[in-house]
This record gives structure tokens, sequence and C-alpha cells, in this order.
């Protein structure tokens, strides 16, 4: 059978050659993926395995790779943000704001107070949609359903509070250069509200189905662990880092958009494992409520939402029809007429998963030069294969679904 | 005591000499260059000295600039973060344009495995001593390099698409 799946000259081929067992079995190999209901996304993983357990791994990556790179070399600024959409789609305004906040550290606009706790805001919304889509899942992954229900049309509820801001759900597209495309409406505020209120019994519940749950810990502890210093090497951020216990987080090191209005802890865990890893998200959501609690008490009067900077900000459309500076800023920004300074800027942001960088090179042009994304999950998952050496199969599905590898992100 | 910008350019300076020039401050990155021959000793400094200890590496990529002259046609960008004193730094390695070739630092950091591959499978650099260097998000039959700027967006060849049916011509005209 091997020697269908490989050419001989394969190291696995030569492996299975080599190593035949005593009882007279023989290492065999699996072919995990592209496409399996129990990946979540689309990665390939050649397996060698011996029995259930797993020797070796081989990842292929790329199924989905869309040249976000290269589109955005031929695309002006305020055209790229649905491209990042696209990458974590699951907390697809951090990568907005990320995108945007690297374009105003370019060109030096300080953004209004009430316009980046607005986005602090909606920027931890993301992140607890992306725990609640990572931690459900797993629970999913080893059996337990319940859990998932309870907790996923809070996802609903979230999406529903983007359409109020932008009209849009998954795929966000949110945000201009210097705050907000309008002020967020009372009914956004309101479902935030309802929102603040229902969602924490609900995590509640979740957590309590799964923290003491024998199965689940049977299942999750000293699966796939860790070492702080290894991960540091694999080039691990995020909660995955965090739960070997180093307290990296870029909104602590380099806050951005205020972050440093707010008091909240980073969780960290111990061991690296997947119950840590479980549960250091579990904690996140907890201060991401915490933080947009403090955000709504603390928000600035009036209705400022984006900065003044008519170079940039498509000024609004009754005024192109009747104001003459409208109309010119409006044609400028449009056909790519604003200055755009030559300079090489990276700004990081806190994702979902870890620390998404954008390194953009400009050479005055209405394109960037170059622009890099610095890809969480690209970087760590070089790991997994080590990760699940030695693991049983049902084990490697656990584990990469706690590193919540999106497909999205792992391509660009 | 924090770490300024200027001891870690007396400490480079002190190791490498002129293999490291072009100290800049660019907006938050301290940031310069060295030489293909000397990245991997100055990556190896970076990261064990104990003054400087930057253990970690955030980013790797490749630019590529058609227009400079031939010997700095390619560059590859390295980030690199000290957590203990919040300090990041970009060091920019220039190669030039025909058979471009760097060492690999993979042995150095392992993150750096995959970005390596990423920026050979985009733009051709060669990673001297990485251990598998093929491409990783294009598919292996692939003869060009798609990032590099000369490549066009389109498939100029493509039949199926026939631009009178987008209301345009090739040119965009």
């Amino acid at each position: 059978m091997s020697e269908l799946l490989l050419p001989p000259e394969h190291r696995y081929a030569k492996r299975i050659k080599e190593q035949l067992n005593e009882d007279g079995s023989e290492l065999s190999i699996l072919n995990l993926g592209p496409t399996h209901p129990a990946t979540h996304g689309i990665f390939q993983n050649i397996l060698l395995m011996d029995g259930e357990r797993i020797l070796e791994a081989e990842p292929t990556i790329g199924y989905i790779h869309r040249a976000f790179e290269k589109i955005a070399e031929n695309r002006p600024f305020y055209q790229i943000t649905p491209l990042t959409d696209r990458m974590n789609y699951c907390s697809s305004p951090i990568n907005n704001m990320g995108w945007w906040m690297t374009l105003e550290k370019l060109l030096d606009i300080e953004v209004p107070k009430r316009a980046q706790y607005l986005r602090v805001i909606v920027m931890e919304l993301a992140r607890i949609t992306d725990h609640i889509i990572c931690n459900s899942i797993l629970g999913v992954d080893t059996g337990a359903y319940t859990g998932f229900l309870y907790v996923f049309q809070f996802r609903e509820k979230i999406y529903e509070i983007y359409e109020e801001i932008c009209g849009a759900r998954l795929t966000t597209n949110m945000g201009r250069i210097g705050g907000f495309e309008r002020d967020w409406s009372p009914e956004a505020f309101r479902k935030l509200d309802v929102f603040l209120e229902e969602f924490p019994p609900a995590w509640q519940e979740f957590e309590n189905l799964f923290v003491r749950n024998r199965i689940f810990i049977d299942r999750t502890v000293n699966v796939g662990p860790i070492t702080a210093e290894k991960a540091m090497n694999y080039g691990f951020t995020g909660p995955n880092l965090r739960a070997t216990g180093v307290d990296y987080d870029v909104r602590v090191a380099q806050p951005y958009s205020s972050y440093e209005d707010f008091d909240f802890i980073v969780p960290v865990g111990k061991s690296g494992d997947t119950y840590d890893r479980f549960c250091v998200r579990n904690a996140e959501v907890w201060e991401s409520l915490s933080i947009i609690r403090q955000a709504l008490a603390k928000m600035p009067e009036g209705n400022e939402f984006h900065a003044d900077v008519p170079d940039y900000y498509l000024p609004p459309k009754e005024d192109v029809y009747t104001n003459m500076e409208s109309l010119i800023y409006h044609f400028k920004i449009v056909m790519g007429e604003v200055p755009i300074p030559v300079a090489e800027i990276y700004h990081p942001v806190e994702g979902g998963n870890g620390e998404l960088g954008f390194y953009l090179v400009t050479d005055g042009s209405r394109t960037p030069y170059r622009l890099h994304f610095r890809r969480p999950c690209f970087i760590y998952y070089q790991a997994y294969p080590e990760m699940i050496e030695g693991a049983l199969l049902s084990d490697a599905i656990v584990i990469l679904s706690s590193l919540n590898v999106i497909a999205g992100e792992l391509d660009a | 005591m924090a770490l300024e910008a200027i001891q870690i350019q007396e400490k480079v300076n002190e190791a490498f000499g002129i293999n490291v020039f072009n100290y800049n401050q660019e907006k938050d990155i301290f940031s310069f260059e060295s030489t293909t021959d000397s990245i991997t000793a100055l990556i190896l400094f970076l990261k064990n000295d104990p003054d400087l200890r930057f253990h970690f590496l955030t980013d790797l990529c490749a630019i590529h600039y058609p227009d400079n002259e031939f010997s700095r046609q390619f560059a590859v960008v390295y980030h690199m973060h000290n957590w203990y004193e919040n300090k990041r730094i970009k060091i920019k390695v220039y190669i030039d344009g025909e058979n471009p070739k760097i060492k690999t630092i993979s042995n150095i950091f392992r993150s750096s495995n995959w970005m390596e591959r990423e920026a050979y499978d985009f733009y051709g650099i060669d990673f001297i001593g990485h251990p598998q260097l093929k491409r990783i998000l294009n598919m292996d039959e692939m003869i060009s390099f798609p990032m590099r700027k000369e490549f066009p967006m389109e498939d100029s060849g493509r039949t199926d698409k026939d631009d009178r049916f987008f209301g345009r011509t090739t040119d965009n005209y």
C-alpha cells in the first residue's frame, strides 16, 4: 500500500522497510486531510503510524493560498482591509484595526480617544468570538457537543453587533484610516449591553461543563505539551505561548489603541498542554469582557468617531455634492493622489492567535511596495509535527484543535 | 535600565565593525544592515549576548528591488525582539540579483524554517544549509517565483478569460 502513496526514496518508505515489529506487523501511513471534518480547515498531514501511535508527521499547507501579499502590492491602501478580513476570519475586526493602525503609524495620525475605545471594544468582541470557536470546537472534538451549542449562539449575537457597526458579519471590512466609517448606532450599544448581560452566565456554564470534567481532563491534560523555551524558539505567541507560562502579550508589551488605560491580567498556564491552552483562552474571555465593560464606562462624551484627517478620511457623501473642498478631497483619495511618506513600518497587534504583524514598505506611491503579514498561525504550526510525535491519532486532532490553526491565516 | 539604541549600536559595532552599517531609527524600530557573510554570526550574537538578548525572531521576509543596482536587488529582513527590555530591531541584508543566496538561520531559530521556505517559494532566495528548502504555499511544479516584481498579477496566457467581456483591454485602456 505504502508504495502507492510515496516514492521509494521517501524517508517513510525507508523507515517502513527498516522497522518491522516483533509481532510481524508493519508501520503504516495515514493521510490526514486535506479535507477532513475533524481538522476544521484544509491541511494535509501525512502520518507515519505504528498502530494507533504517530511516529512522524509531514504537513503540507497552502491549499487556500490566495496571494494576498501580491494582490496588496497592486491595491491602494484602503482596499487592503478586505484582504486582511480573510486571514483570521474568526476575528476579522482585529485584522482590520491592525491594518488601519499600521497606516496611522505611517501617517502619524492621532486617533481620538473615543474612536480608540470603540476599537478596543470591537477588537475584544472579536477575541471573544475567536476563543468561543476554538474552545467550543475543542469540546466537540473531545466528544462534548453540548457546550458548543450553549455558547455558539453568542457568536451570532456578536455578529449582530458587527452588523450594526459596519453592515457585514464575518468578513467585516470595518473602519477607515483614523477611525470608523460611521458612528456606532444606539442599537449597537443596546445589543452590546444585552450581550454583556447574557453571555457571562452562559460562558460560566460552559466553563463548568469542562474545567473539572473527568473525561475532558483525561483527553486534554498532558496532551501535546510544549515547553516555554521550545515554544519561543518556534515563534509561538498569543494564548498558545501563554499556556506554557510566558506572559507575553502585545497589548501589554506595546499598548496600542489605548490598551494602557485598562486593567486586565494576562492569564498564563504552566505546562503548555491542551488543557492549559483551553484554560488560558477561557480566562482571556473573562478579561476581554472586563475590558469591554471598562471601555464602556470610561467612554469619553461626544460623538467623535474618526480623526480629523481630510487628506485620508473620505468626507460624508452629502458634503461631496455640496462642498467644494469635500469634492476635492473625495477625488484625491479615490484617485490615490494623497501624499504617502516613504517608510518602513512594522506594527504588531495581539490577534486571536498571537502577534499579528504588518510589515509595510512604501515608496511614496498609492500602493504598498511590499506588505508582509506576520501570521501567528503560519509560524507556530511548524511545531505541530513535533507536538504530535508519539501521540495517539485521536490526540492529534485535539492538539490541532487546541492550537486554533485557522486555514485562512495559515495560507494568506 | 532600558536598553537604548545607542548601546545596541556600540555593542554590535564593537563585534562586527564594518560588516554592520546604516544604523538608523525608523519610527519605533531601530534598524541596521548587514552582509550575507556575517548574518548568521550577527543573529547568533544578538541572541546570545547577555546584554542584548534578542531571543525572539518575530518575522523574516524578503523584498525584491528590481530598480536597485545589481548587488542590492533582493533584501531579506529579520525582525527580532527582546522581551525582557521590550525592544525591537530590524536587520536588513541586501543580496545580489542573480542566484540570490544567504545562509540559513533555521538552526538558530526554528521558527525561521517555514519563513525561509516562504521567502524561497516567492522570491527564489536560496537559504544555504536549510534542512528542507522546498516550496511551501505554492505547488511544487511551479517554475517561477511569483512575488518578484516582474511576475504579472494575472496569467497573460489565459484563454478562458476574454478581456473584452470585462470591458477592458490587457493594458487597461
